[in-house]
This record gives structure tokens, C-alpha cells and sequence, in this order.
């Protein structure tokens, strides 16, 4: 018997670690193991490593070097960019406006600050889950200090326009924060022509390890801190650094950033024909999020009468590594919040899969879900008692 | 996440289907909770001879679906109707916590068909010994 064949298409959930990345971090867990802080060589040789990481990361975001800040990951990442600004700002207003389709560390942050006495203003987005930058600039109060809005949505994949936004932001003099977590490797970021005064991004999500991330902030934007502590990262974010990771973090960001069209190409013809399959042959489906505003890896299909966690875990029989948002998986009993304010049905919001492609996947990853899918589909559809009631057996293919 | 026992029941669900002409139906749930059960029973002399059941939803309500077919057949309708959510949960060998709502639809949908047979056959319906107590600690039942 071989091994099981394991397809892995849940990259936007994370990455595996590069092998040119983990192997530039191992020297700084045995050899340069020196705290940052100290005075003698190993210590400076791990100091001189961060530095370098950091060099990298400006590079990627078009940013200054001394306005990157290593975090422990894109949680932290927009926890200080929000709460920080927030309670920075107090005194010009407590006004913050940010989107229904956040990442949960924007949102529960968001409800946080409210309890605390802010205002928040969630943005709704059209079916594609698009931001109106009409709807943006009409929310704006002389009390807005902060807007955040993500550049790329992780469970839909839709882009969002963020060059807009921020210009927007910048006019009113509003400072602008963005969670770029799903988009580095994926979409060309540059802070300054993007009018970005903070941005969050997150290591394991461009094949660099896990906890560790970054926090830019641009030169000038007032900003408290979130971790009290020593004197690391400028006295802004204290805590004996995590060297390895930052060293990974640099590594994976120049690979990931070096040759961007040329990674979305190969990654971007595999998704299309997967997405254009899938919903050709199983009838009853449909695409969430922008047909082409869309992160490349990205799909996210509902299919109707069925529920979404019964479905990966046929599929992980299989070997295929998935992910949905369907309540069930998640902890909660509501699906996500992400299709329900695209205006999706919440019956139908149970019955999402997303498929996020990326470096490993191939035509034969693509051909085996292809055969896999609808079978599964088809195997649980037979035993929805909502799909006799609706009339629907035998799939007329409206697609 | 799920026992062995579960998965089993999941992947290899018993009673699948609907019966021809059954005497007692009963469905239980709501698409809008990502959970709907159909439960379908044969009744001859009191006795559950075939129960079968339809069901959209996770892995433990499929599982759970199959169990409580499996727990009620051969069974008196008086026996049948004792099969509570506690006794699909342990013959599953236990759900997770969130889960457990499931095993509850379980139990109701074998109620609500015994309660279609009797009400057909112009019996009283039986009443919930405890409405909702069943729910357990942690109601999480979806509230749509």
C-alpha cells in the first residue's frame, strides 16, 4: 500500500514553510541563539539578521525600513494598529469605519473599542463583496480617526479597492489601515502610491513559519503601543525578539515578492479550470465572491442542499484538505459572516467550500478533486431530504 | 474530533432512504441552522419493523440520523419513544459539545413521526415528558 495521496488546497488557511526559508532560519535557534539585546558577537550576529529581514520586508511593501515592526502575527498585527491609533487619537474623535467582511481580529477588535466608547461604522459590500467607495466617503464624520479595511478577503478572495480607499482616507486626513494578510506573494503592494499608513501581514501565509508577522507603520502616524514591556522593535513592541521567525519572515517575503506574475500565472490557469469544472458539472452550484477581482488561488463555491462540514470530511477521507463556512466547523452555530453579508441565504451559506490553491498544487491535484467533488456532492444531495423537496432531482444543469 | 463510532455511522450511514407509504413521519430542524432531519417509520402491532431517515447536515447529524434509526427499530413504540438524545450521544460513543444538538434533533424526529403514527391512528399524542429540558446545559440550538 503507498502512502495516501494528500491534496492540500487550503493555502489562504496556511502555508508549509519554504525549504529555502527554514533553512535560513535554523542557525538562529542553535548557532545565533544570542538575545538581540546583548553586547557580545552571537547577540550581534541575531541582531544584524533582523536587520536584514526588516531591509526585506521595506523592500516588499515599497516602505522605509525603521517603519517596519515585527509582531507575533497578523492577530497581533491589527489588534495594535486599531487600538493603538484608537487610543492614540482619542482626543480628535472616536470615530473608526471598517467593513462586515473583516478577519475576525478586525472585527472583535472593532466590538471591543465599542465597548470602550468608540463608534464604529461596518461598511456593507455588494454581492461580490466589494467595499463602495461611495459608501466609504459617505460615512466619514469630523470624529473619524481610523479606517480599516482589508486588501483581499480570506474566505471569498475578493479584492477590494484599496488604492481608492485610501486615497479617500488621505484626503480626509484619516489615517488607513489595511489587513494585507491573504495578499503578499499574491498582489504588488506599495505603501506610499497606495496611501497606506498601516498594514498587516503574517508570515505563514507566503510559505514563512508560523507567529510571527508585521505591523508597517508609516513615519509620523500617532499610535500606542499594544505590548508594555522592554525596549525592542524602537520602544514601540516589547519582548525579546523572535529571531528565527524574523529571519524566515525576511526570507519568505523576498522569495514570495521576487516574481509575482510569474507564481499567479501558473496558480491562476490551475484555479480556472478547477472553478470553470467545478461548477459545469455540478449542477445547483454557485461561485462566491468576484469572477475576476479575486485572490488567484481563490474559490469559493456553494452548493445547494447540502451542508458544508459533512462535505470535508468525505473529501478529507479522500485526502483533500478544504475549508467552508458552514457554522459547523467554526465553533459557532451561524454561518459566515463573510456570505451573509454578500446577501447569500444562510441555507446556502452552510453549503460553501473553499479551495485555495498555491505552490504544490498540479493538473493531476486539479483532475482528482475534479473526480472527487461530485460524488461527494452528489453522495450527500441523495440523502437531503431538501433536495427531493425541491423538485431538483436529477439535477436539470442550469449552470 | 469525532469517535471512531461516529465516522462509522457518518461513512457508513444504516437506513438511508425513505419507506414506501410510511406510517409515521416526522421532520425536525431548519435549513437556516444547517441541520433538517426526515425520519420515516414502518409500525406493524406496535412495533417499529423499519425506520429510515433524510438528512441535510453535518457529520454528527448524519451520524446521529443513523443511530437513533438503528436505536428504535424492533423496539415497541413505548420503547422507541424512551430512545432520548443522552442514549444516541453514548451509543455514538459521545459527541462534541456543540454537537450535541444534533443528537437532541435525533430524539425529536422519532418523536414527532411516532406522534404522526398516533395521531393518524386517532391516539392521543404523546407529550414531551421534558419540552426543551433535553437541550442539556449548553443550549446552543440554533434560535432561527
Amino acid at each position: 500500500m503507498g502512502e495516501k495521496r494528500i491534496v492540500y488546497m487550503d493555502h489562504s488557511a496556511t502555508t508549509y514553510v519554504r525549504s529555502e526559508v527554514l533553512a535560513a532560519m535554523i542557525p538562529y535557534y542553535s548557532e545565533f541563539f544570542g538575545n538581540p539585546s546583548s553586547i557580545y558577537s552571537i547577540a550581534r550576529a541575531s541582531k544584524k539578521a533582523i536587520d536584514t529581514a526588516r531591509e526585506q520586508v521595506a523592500k516588499a511593501l515599497g516602505a522605509e525600513p525603521d517603519e517596519i515592526y515585527f509582531t507575533s502575527g497578523g492577530s497581533e498585527s491589527d489588534n495594535w494598529a486599531i487600538k493603538g491609533v484608537a487610543f492614540a487619537n482619542r482626543k480628535k474623535g472616536n470615530h473608526i469605519i471598517t467593513s462586515k467582511i473583516e478577519h475576525h481580529a478586525v472585527l472583535h477588535t472593532c466590538q471591543y473599542l465599542e465597548k470602550e466608547g468608540f463608534t464604529v461604522t461596518y461598511l456593507p459590500v455588494d454581492q461580490y463583496g466589494l467595499v463602495d467607495p461611495g459608501e466609504l466617503e459617505k460615512a466619514i464624520t469630523d470624529k473619524t480617526i481610523l479606517i480599516t479595511i482589508m486588501y483581499a478577503n480570506n474566505e471569498i478572495g475578493t479584492i477590494e479597492p484599496i488604492t481608492e480607499l485610501g486615497a479617500i482616507a488621505r484626503r480626509h486626513k484619516i489615517y488607513f489601515h489595511t489587513d494585507a494578510v491573504q495578499v503578499i506573494g499574491n498582489l504588488p503592494v506599495d505603501v506610499k502610491t497606495q496611501n497606506i499608513d498601516l498594514l498587516s501581514l503574517s508570515a505563514h501565509k507566503f510559505y514563512g513559519p508560523k507567529g510571527v508577522g508585521v505591523l508597517y507603520i508609516k513615519k509620523g502616524v500617532k499610535i500606542d503601543n499594544l505590548i508594555h514591556g522592554g525596549g525592542q522593535e524602537r520602544r514601540r513592541r516589547a519582548g525579546t525578539e523572535n529571531i528565527a521567525g524574523i529571519v524566515g519572515l525576511g526570507k519568505a517575503i523576498e522569495l514570495a515578492t521576487a516574481d509575482i506574475e510569474g507564481h499567479n500565472r501558473k496558480i491562476r490557469v490551475l484555479r480556472d479550470r478547477l472553478m470553470k469544472e467545478i461548477l459545469v458539472k455540478i449542477p445547483h452550484s454557485r461561485l462566491n465572491g468576484h469572477p475576476e477581482k479575486r485572490l488567484v488561488g481563490n474559490i469559493n463555491i456553494s452548493f445547494e442542499f447540502i451542508e458544508g462540514e459533512s462535505m470535508l470530511l468525505w473529501l478529507d477521507d479522500e485526502g483533500i484538505c478544504a475549508s467552508t463556512g458552514s457554522a459547523c466547523t467554526s465553533g459557532s452555530l451561524e454561518p459566515s459572516h463573510v456570505l451573509l453579508a454578500t446577501g447569500l441565504p444562510v441555507e446556502i451559506s452552510h453549503g460553501s467550500l473553499r479551495l485555495t490553491l498555491g505552490d504544490v498544487n498540479t493538473e493531476a491535484d486539479v483532475d482528482f478533486v475534479l473526480e472527487v467533488l461530485p460524488k461527494v456532492v452528489s453522495r450527500l444531495r441523495d440523502m437531503s431530504p431538501l433536495y427531493q423537496k425541491s423538485g431538483k432531482e436529477g439535477g436539470c444543469d442550469v449552470q | 474530533m469525532y469517535s471512531d463510532k461516529v465516522m462509522d455511522h457518518f461513512k457508513n450511514p444504516r437506513n438511508v432512504g425513505e419507506i414506501e407509504n410510511p406510517d409515521g413521519v416526522g421532520e425536525v430542524g431548519n435549513p437556516v441552522c444547517g441541520d433538517i432531519m426526515k425520519i420515516f417509520l414502518k409500525i406493524e402491532n406496535n412495533i417499529v419493523t423499519d425506520a429510515k431517515f433524510k438528512t441535510f447536515g453535518c457529520g454528527a447529524a448524519i451520524a446521529s440520523s443513523s443511530m437513533a434509526t438503528e436505536l428504535v427499530r424492533g423496539k415497541t413504540l413505548e420503547e422507541a419513544w424512551e430512545v432520548s438524545n443522552r442514549a444516541v450521544a453514548e451509543a455514538l460513543e459521545g459527541l462534541p459539545p456543540i454537537k450535541m444538538h444534533c443528537s437532541v434533533l435525533a430524539e425529536e424526529g422519532i418523536h414527532k413521526a411516532i406522534n404522526d403514527y398516533r395521531k393518524k391512528h386517532s391516539l392521543p399524542e404523546w407529550e414531551e415528558k421534558n419540552p426543551h429540558s433535553h437541550d442539556h446545559e449548553e443550549d446552543l440550538t440554533c434560535q432561527h
